[in-house]
């Protein structure tokens, strides 16, 4: 029956719906991770010895450089607003994003900057070899002098990257802002809905900044011009901040969806309504307000005047405060609660310590005498990754479990699920863990070849890696042998409260038969108020088949 | 409140309001005119960062340069731009007076209005080729002339948009029934048209009167 719930044919194709795109987005994102995976594969593959003897050295530039942004601009970005589309408008009690049409370029723009970004393995010189970050003037190198080089096409699909991002942020902002059901009022909005809205402002104030630094890089690249290029007067000093200015921010846009999901799963599994709901709220958007000027924490070596340092350094260490409010919230909230280690359950604890050792590692960066001790070591690799896998994508595994009944109308498997978790749990701490210990000692990044006192911590970290590589396997099994034949899923199955979980799992086009009419604050656990006065009228009712 | 059930379904009902706005977003595949203007207000605002970010970078590099002005150019003729601005700058007036014979359903004198925004417009992009073509350096001479082209290429970019824009609502305005479903087209490019005014405005200062 074309249109129905069910029809795989919708995923193929220019859809409007937002359930339909969230897919596409989460579907997308994954294959992308696998992608980036294989790079991360041959980068531990090459550090498995001191010696540069895995690959050529230029290749391994290659590698890290589209490993990076892969991960960032293919994976984690696209898969996080995956999770947005499915769920704000079911959270929120819309029929729809604001803006769907767009909502559905905004998606396909997607496959086409990643396949831009692929090309660049095509063209002669292979991709960019300067890191995501792109600095000048190691970005400006043209050594086969073609007009169409891995760096330009870099910039390109950074760029379209950009428009999408826009696109994406001004509907999710939209839709936030003015699409709520009646009585969903700003804190009655479940903190997901909180912190997505927090994450879309800042692509909006702080994307443009990269775009410029982008289209300048490409000017100096492609024209002659000389913006960044120090030989011909430029300040390549100045693209740091503009790529900065964004970058970092980029950080809370993808982890500020996840203390979303921190916040949605731990109450569930935890039969305990989330504590200190307002202040985990308000929370993001201070985030969003800090992340607007740390930006220089990663210039500390740049040159950066000593006032500069200074006051970044003081602002960096303030944005731990209404993160490590999150945080506490957290641990009160599954504190004496009746824990459910559910696969779900899992991957947010996991995820959760994980964060709380990355911020450990990240307030030590933050000072600038440790900052400029370990900078470009491998301590930051380490510390990021902690950030960037264990937190982000241990979340993004957590919702996943969580929402699958709800997205796929069938319940996933537990033991692969729990296999899943060991699996990733323990590759994340041998892969990232050693990165800690090597730095100190002082490994540079981006490095083919190493001094071979570094050799041991290295053997580990590229067994965690491989290791890391087969725990996707249990999960792809699970995904796909559950959609396919999983148990069906009832409307409920973890008895969650949220308005996605009065509809039935998958949810019918356009959601909601009558608008929800919201009478309750969120995460009312272990009390009895309804959280909507007219729960009959949602749907149409239907015979189950 | 809520709509009926045919209200739901019925994709060519012209007549959307406000409040049952909401509704029709799935059918149409776009918002109500509310959420149309709001998310373009938000789109302006993330358009004006990548400016200030142009132009943050310009006060760096002229703060901060070693050799800011390319050999032989002692500065910028202001004659010419100044001009060209008191055109842009008045043509914000004769939009806004358009806007206002199309509030009171004046269809002509929006339009006469409208042309005459077109035509100043169409003279500023034309008095800006006039300035780059007498000008002595190019924009790989140095990062002075990188900014400069930089900064009213991507300006006079946003007044070739804006002027397209309303040549197309010109032409959209001879559609009968047009404005049934609102004036978002009219009201989103005027407003466009003063976020590149004010642009104008901030980047005259920095790159002619700030030399």
């Amino acid at each position: 029956m074309p249109g129905a719930p069910n029809d795989w044919q919708r995923f193929f194709s220019f859809s409007t719906d937002h359930k339909v795109i969230g897919i596409q987005y989460l579907v997308t994102s994954f294959f992308f991770f696998l992608v980036g995976g294989i790079f991360a594969m041959i980068i531990r593959g090459e550090l498995i010895t001191p010696e540069s003897d895995l690959v050529d050295r230029t290749v391994y530039n290659a590698m890290f450089t589209m490993h990076g942004t892969v991960m960032l601009f293919l994976w984690t970005f696209p898969c996080l607003l995956g999770l947005g589309n499915y769920l704000v408008p079911l959270m929120i009690g819309a029929r729809d994003m604001a803006f769907p049409r767009l909502n559905a370029i905004a998606f396909w723009m997607v496959p086409v900057f990643g396949t831009i970004l692929m090309a660049s393995f095509l063209v002669p010189g292979g991709p960019a070899q300067a890191g995501w970050w792109a600095y000048p003037p190691v970005s400006l190198q043209n050594p086969t002098g073609n007009l169409i080089n891995g760096q330009m096409l870099w910039l390109l699909a950074v760029a379209i990257s950009g428009v999408s991002s826009i696109m994406g942020a001004v509907n999710f902002v939209t839709t936030i802002a003015r699409m709520r059901a009646p009585g969903m009022t700003w804190f009655r909005m479940p903190v997901f809905v909180w912190t997505v809205l927090a994450a879309q402002i800042i692509q909006l104030f702080g994307l443009p900044a990269l775009t410029a630094g982008a289209v300048m890089l490409l000017l100096d690249l492609t024209v002659g011009t000389t913006f960044f290029d120090p030989a011909k007067g430029g300040d390549p000093v100045l693209f740091q901040h503009f790529f900065w200015f964004y970058s970092h921010p980029a950080v809370y846009v993808i982890i500020l969806p996840i203390f979303g999901i921190f916040s949605e799963v731990l109450p569930v599994y935890a039969r305990k309504p989330l504590f200190g709901y307002k202040v985990v709220a308000i929370s993001s958007l201070i985030i969003t307000g800090l992340s607007a000027i740390v930006w220089v924490h990663h210039m500390f070596a740049s040159g950066t005047p000593g006032w500069m340092r200074m006051v970044f350094m003081a602002t960096t260490m303030l944005i731990s405060v209404p993160t490590g409010i999150k945080v506490f919230a957290w641990v009160a909230t599954i504190w004496g609660g009746k824990l459910r280690l559910s696969t779900a359950m899992l991957f947010a604890l996991g995820g959760l310590v994980m964060f709380v050792f990355s911020g450990i590692t990240g307030i030590m960066l933050a000072a600038v005498p440790v900052d400029i001790h370990v900078n470009n070591t491998y301590f930051v690799v380490g510390h990021f990754h902690y950030v960037i896998y264990g937190a982000v994508v241990m979340g993004i595994y957590a919702a996943i479990y969580h929402w699958f009944p709800k997205m796929t109308g069938r319940m996933y498997s537990e033991g692969l699920g729990k296999l899943h978790f060991a699996l990733t749990f323990i590759g994340t701490n041998l892969n990232f863990f050693p990165m800690h210990p090597l730095g100190l000692q002082g490994m540079p990044r981006r490095v083919a070849s190493y001094d071979p006192e570094f050799t041991f911590w290295n053997v580990v970290a590229s067994l965690g890696a491989f290791l890391l590589g087969m725990s996707t396997l249990p999960f792809i099994l699970n995904m796909i042998g559950s959609w396919v034949q999983g148990e069906k899923a009832p409307k409920n199955p973890w008895r969650a409260i949220g308005l996605e979980w009065l509809l039935s799992s998958p949810p019918t086009v356009e959601n909601f038969e009558e608008l929800p009419i919201v009478v309750s604050e969120p995460y009312g656990y272990g009390k009895s108020d309804p959280l909507v006065s007219n729960p009959d009228e949602l749907e149409v009712a239907h015979e189950p088949n | 409140m809520n709509p009926t059930e045919t209200d739901l379904r019925d994709d060519a009902s012209p007549a959307i309001t406000e409040a049952h706005g909401d509704a029709h977003h799935a059918a149409h595949g776009h918002g109500s005119p509310g959420d149309q203007m709001f998310g373009f207000v938000i789109f302006l605002l993330s358009e004006s960062v990548i400016f200030f970010s142009f132009f943050a970078g310009y006060i760096v590099y002229k703060t901060t340069a070693q050799t800011w002005l390319p050999e032989g150019v002692l500065g910028l003729e202001v004659r010419e731009p100044a001009i060209n601005t008191v055109i842009l700058v008045s043509s914000s007036f004769t939009i806004y007076l358009a806007e206002r014979y199309l509030h009171i359903k004046q269809l002509w004198g929006f339009r006469a209005f409208w042309l005459l925004t077109i035509a100043m417009g169409s003279y500023f992009l034309y008095g800006q080729a006039i300035e780059w073509s007498h000008l002595a350096f190019g924009f790989t001479d140095g990062v002075f002339g990188g900014t400069f082209y930089l900064l009213t290429g991507f300006h006079g970019l946003h007044v070739f948009a804006g002027v397209l824009l309303q040549l197309i609502m010109l032409v959209r305005s001879f559609i009968p029934g047009n404005y049934d479903r609102g004036e978002f087209g009219v009201a989103s490019t005027s407003l466009f048209w003063h976020f590149v005014d004010v642009i104008w405005i901030i980047l005259f200062l920095l790159i002619y009167i700030w030399q």
